[in-house]
Parts: structure tokens; sequence; C-alpha cells
């Protein structure tokens, strides 16, 4: 194979854009300084009208697309939507994909060294909100001299964030698409995610946030983990993967890996311990819980939303318990409302709130064709 | 096929005002809706069940919210449309009453197009012992969608029922409209209507 050949994978490197003017977060704690690691695919436009910003979820990333290295065995988490020819196109927007502050993957967050201490901050990582990423987006758009998104899009917290896009700063986008996410979590959601939290605050190896250096709270963090995971499968696709097979055939009797579905959720744990942050995990959680713009607003959500501009796309899917297809029309019906411009699809799909992640010939068809609409 | 079902269409957008507010439900593929934001300048959404069609507006670049009618329009507020459209969806819905009473509380006005039963091949059809097929009504017994087949006549007794004015009545047989025994002579009707006031 000669040197020039072309490269089949789509190599993508991250950035690190620095920012030194103070962030007064929605908690009153400030951020003297801090960092954001994103990604961009694609060109900008002699316009710069061409730029799509995508909002990660609880345990994504700004590695949205492509792939780091040829050696690389995954490629970004949004791979099957982003790229040049997929329903995002790459080749048209130019997209963006940013960590989070208090994320684990580059940006400032609970294991970057705090420059007062000389020390990991761990617990002392203020805790931030979806209001506080949106701003700190913001500063990243006029870092790279971004005035306008022709969309900003996420799923599940990052379609939070793209509602709360539309909110915060309704000149700054033209479209905006929400999928599979709410305007607010439910009871049943926040205790969920308390139960997650426990699991890590608890973990002996937890220490008060301050284990870097230590073993860190990794089985907290693994069961935290397997409880989410469960939440964002459905009843029946976990049925259908696993049922009751069991991986020696008969029961053993004893308390060690039986059901296959056992295994699968011991593995995700492990993994995941292995490779994120539990004080991002705990922030990250709050962050979703925190979220409700409607709060104390007599009008609610739809009073929320008056503010919005941009035109929306929402869409859920119907086996998704844990960001309901209500959740999202209870969005719809605020933009309604307002009298925006919104179209609004409920994909059939038997995965749960994982299906926003996977290829579904309708829900990917629906993306691709309104953001073929997009003039940008 | 095609070329009649434009003929309602056509009528509708001669109905509605320019710069209206529309919903039309059971929207299909957009197209009616299209053409009253292209010739009309109207703003508003379509409702949809179908995947396929839902796909086909989002195209088309017109607001299409999923959802199915027999639920009702729960999630549009009162009065917040100058128009609902329903076009030859009426005779598919099992709560007929309730999508009635339901499109004067979220419009102004209704307008629904449906095949007239009444027509005189139907009729005929019914005489010689078989159930009705036309180009209006193109199903078999045994797989139409069609549940709640009614006649010029019996759509207006429903209306007298619930207090509804019909401003507008248009029945057009191939596209053209009929005046004379238009129960007997029409196979598509369009109405009109509004609450009485």
């Amino acid at each position: 194979m000669s040197h020039h050949e072309a490269t089949h994978r789509w190599i993508v490197t991250p950035q690190t854009a620095r920012f030194t003017e103070p962030l007064v977060l929605q908690s009153g704690a400030v951020l003297n300084g801090y960092d954001l690691v994103y990604e961009t695919y694609g060109r900008l436009n002699a316009s710069r009208t061409n730029a799509v910003l995508i909002c990660h979820a609880l345990s994504g990333n700004h590695h949205v697309a492509g792939y780091h290295s040829e050696h690389d065995k995954k490629p970004g988490w949004w791979d099957n939507m982003v790229g040049p020819g997929k329903p995002i196109d790459t080749e048209r927007f130019f997209v963006i994909g940013v960590n989070n502050l208090g994320g684990c993957h580059g940006s400032t967050g609970p294991s970057s060294i705090n420059p007062n201490t000389g020390k990991p901050f761990g617990a002392d990582f203020p805790v931030v909100t979806v209001e506080d990423w949106v701003t700190a987006q913001a500063r990243l758009a006029e870092h790279l001299n971004i005035e306008r998104f022709a969309a900003v899009v996420g799923g599940s917290l990052g379609g939070m964030q793209a509602l709360q896009w539309s909110i915060q700063y309704p000149d700054w986008l033209d479209h905006c698409l929400v999928i599979a996410a709410a305007p607010k979590l439910t009871a049943q959601n926040i205790a969920f995610n308390d139960v997650a939290r426990q699991a890590i605050l608890t973990d002996p190896d937890f220490n008060g946030g301050h284990y870097y250096g230590g073993p860190g709270p990794k089985r907290g963090l693994r069961l935290a983990r397997m409880l989410g995971h469960i939440t964002y499968l459905s009843d029946d696709v976990m049925g259908s993967k696993f049922g009751r097979a069991l991986k020696s055939g008969s029961y053993q009797f004893g308390y060690d890996v039986e059901f296959e579905i056992e295994s699968y959720l011991r593995y995700q744990g492990d993994k995941f311990a292995e490779s994120f942050d539990a004080n991002t995990y705990l922030l990250m959680t709050k962050a979703l819980d925190y979220f409700d713009p409607a709060q104390d607003l007599e009008g609610g959500l739809a009073e929320a939303l008056r503010p919005a501009r941009a035109d929306f796309l929402v869409v859920s899917f119907t086996t998704d318990w844990r960001f309901a297809p209500e959740r999202s029309r209870e969005i719809v019906e605020a933009l309604l409302s307002n009298k925006r411009n919104v179209s609004y699809a409920e994909i059939t799909h038997g995965h749960g709130h994982d299906a926003f992640l996977m290829v579904d010939p309708y829900y990917h068809g629906v993306v691709r064709a309104y953001m073929e609409k997009i003039e940008p | 096929m095609n070329g009649i079902a434009r003929k309602d269409f056509d009528l509708i957008c001669q109905w509605v005002k320019p710069g209206s507010r529309v919903l039309d439900l059971g929207c299909g593929d957009g197209e009616l809706l299209r053409e009253l934001m292209d010739t009309r300048q109207v703003t508003g959404y379509g409702v949809e069940i179908d995947d396929a069609s839902i796909l086909a507006c989002v195209k088309k670049g017109i607001n299409v919210i999923q959802g199915d009618l027999e639920q009702g329009l729960s999630g549009f507020e009162n009065d917040s449309f100058d128009y609902v459209i329903l076009s030859r969806t009426l005779q598919t819905m099992r709560h007929t009453e309730g999508i009635l009473k339901e499109m004067l509380r979220v419009g102004r006005q209704g307008i629904v197009t449906f095949p007239n039963f009444g027509y005189w091949k139907n009729r005929v059809q019914v005489l010689q012992g078989r159930m009705p097929r036309s180009a209006d009504m193109p199903y078999q017994w045994y797989d139409t969608p069609n549940i709640h087949l009614c006649t010029v006549r019996d759509f207006e007794d429903l209306c007298a029922q619930h207090d509804f004015d019909i401003l507008e009545r248009v029945v057009l047989t191939q596209g053209k409209p009929v005046t004379l025994l238009p129960n007997l002579l029409g196979s598509l009707a369009v109405f009109r209507f509004e609450h009485r006031r």
C-alpha cells in the first residue's frame, strides 16, 4: 500500500479552545478559566452560515463522528448520523461537537487540575447546568467566529441543550432538532438518577469526590451505569436479545453470573467504569434533574418557549420510557401554542431510549429530509 | 384519480382566505397544505399518522405533527386556526362526532370532504345487491378503511343536530360541480361550516 493511497477512514482530530474570561455559573459559582475540547467536520462556508452544533448526552462527548486513528476500534458516538452523505451531511454543513464543561474527555471538569490548589478539582468542581453548558457553547461559537447556527441538534440530555439554546439565544439558531428529549425530568426519572448517584456516593473509594490518585469509586460507577443501561433499553428488546438465556445452560444455585443479561450488564458496567469519571457522572445526572425551563413560570413551557425563534423538528421513540413520547409532545404543544414552525415524528422502534443512537430508515429519513430543506 | 382528487383541493384553495392559519387533518403527503402555502400564503400544520406521509411532508417543507386523530386534538389550543380541514378522512374515523366538534373547537371554520354514499352509481350497485365501488370509494368491502360512510343529506342532518351552520356546499362528480339533485348525482361532497353564532 503506497503512502498516498486514500485512507478509507475519516480521521478527525480534537482541538482545544481556552477561555480566560470568567464564567459565572447558574449556581453563582465562578470558573475563572476553562478549556473546551471540540471537533469539527466539514467546511465552514464563506458566509459562515452552515454551522451545526451537536450537543451530547449523559455519556457522550465531542467525538461525534469519524475516527481518531487508523487503529481506532469505534467511530464517534453519532457516526451513523453525521458525516459525508449522512443525514446531517458534512458535505453541506460545518458540524461541531463539543465536550461539555464538567466532562471527562478533555474539557475542564472534576478531573482537571484546579489552578488554585494544583490538584484535581474533584468534589470542588462546581455543579453546572444545561444553561451553563449552553453559555459555554455560545462562547465556543464566538471563538470560532460563528454568529449563527443553521441548526443546533441534540438527543436526550443533548436535546435539552438544543431546546435551551432556542430560549437562551433565540437569534443564534435557525433550526432546532430536539430528539428523544423532555422539557424536564419526571419524579421517576430523578429517582433513577439518585439511585445511580447513591451507588457512587456510597462507594468506599469515593472519598468525598477526591479520589484521583486512588482506585476511585469504580464499583459505584459500574452500578450506576448498569441501572442507567436498564432504563435506556425496553423490556421487549431485553427479552428478545437475552430472554432468560443462561450462560452455562443450567442453574448453578449461586450468585455468580448466570443469566446472559447479567453478563451483558456487568460487561457494560465494567467498560464504562474504566473510561468514565464518576464525578462527571454525578454532575451530568444533576444537570438532567435541574433542567426545567418552565420552572416558576405561570404559563408553563409555552411561556418558557415564547422567546424561541427557530423552526423545530421534534422526534421521539415509541418504546422510550425514560424520555417518553408524551414528554416530546409537551414540547410540541408548547411550540404550537407559540405558533412556531414545528414538525413532530414519533418513531416506532423497539429499542427504548437508546434508539436515538441507532440506524432506522424512517428516523434517519426524517432527519435527512429536514436537514435537506435547510438552505445555509 | 389524482386529477379528480385535486378538484376538491382547488375548491378548498378558493375558499381559504389568503394569509390564514390552517390545520389539515389527515394531510397525507402534504399536497394540499403545500398548495395553500404557495398560492394562499397560509401558515399552519398537517396532522398525520402514517410514517411515509410524514416523511413526504417533511420533504415538502411543511409542518407536520405525527398523531392519531382518533385521540382528538388535545395538543391544539381553542380557536387557534381560521380553518380546520378534513379531506376524505371523515368516513374512515371511528369518532365522527368527536372530530367534528374538535375541529370547531380549535378552528373558526371546518372544511370537510367525503365520498357521497347517495351517489346514484352507489345506489345502483346496492340495488344490484353489491357494496358499491367507485372512483371516490375504490375499495372492496373487506379492505375498506371507510367505516362511517354517509350521504350529503346525512351530513347535513348531523350538522343541524350539532348547531353547525353550513356556509358552503359543493358536490362534485368527476371534478365538476353538480347543482341538480346533488345527493343523487354528486360523487364527492365538500362542505364548509361553523358553529351557529
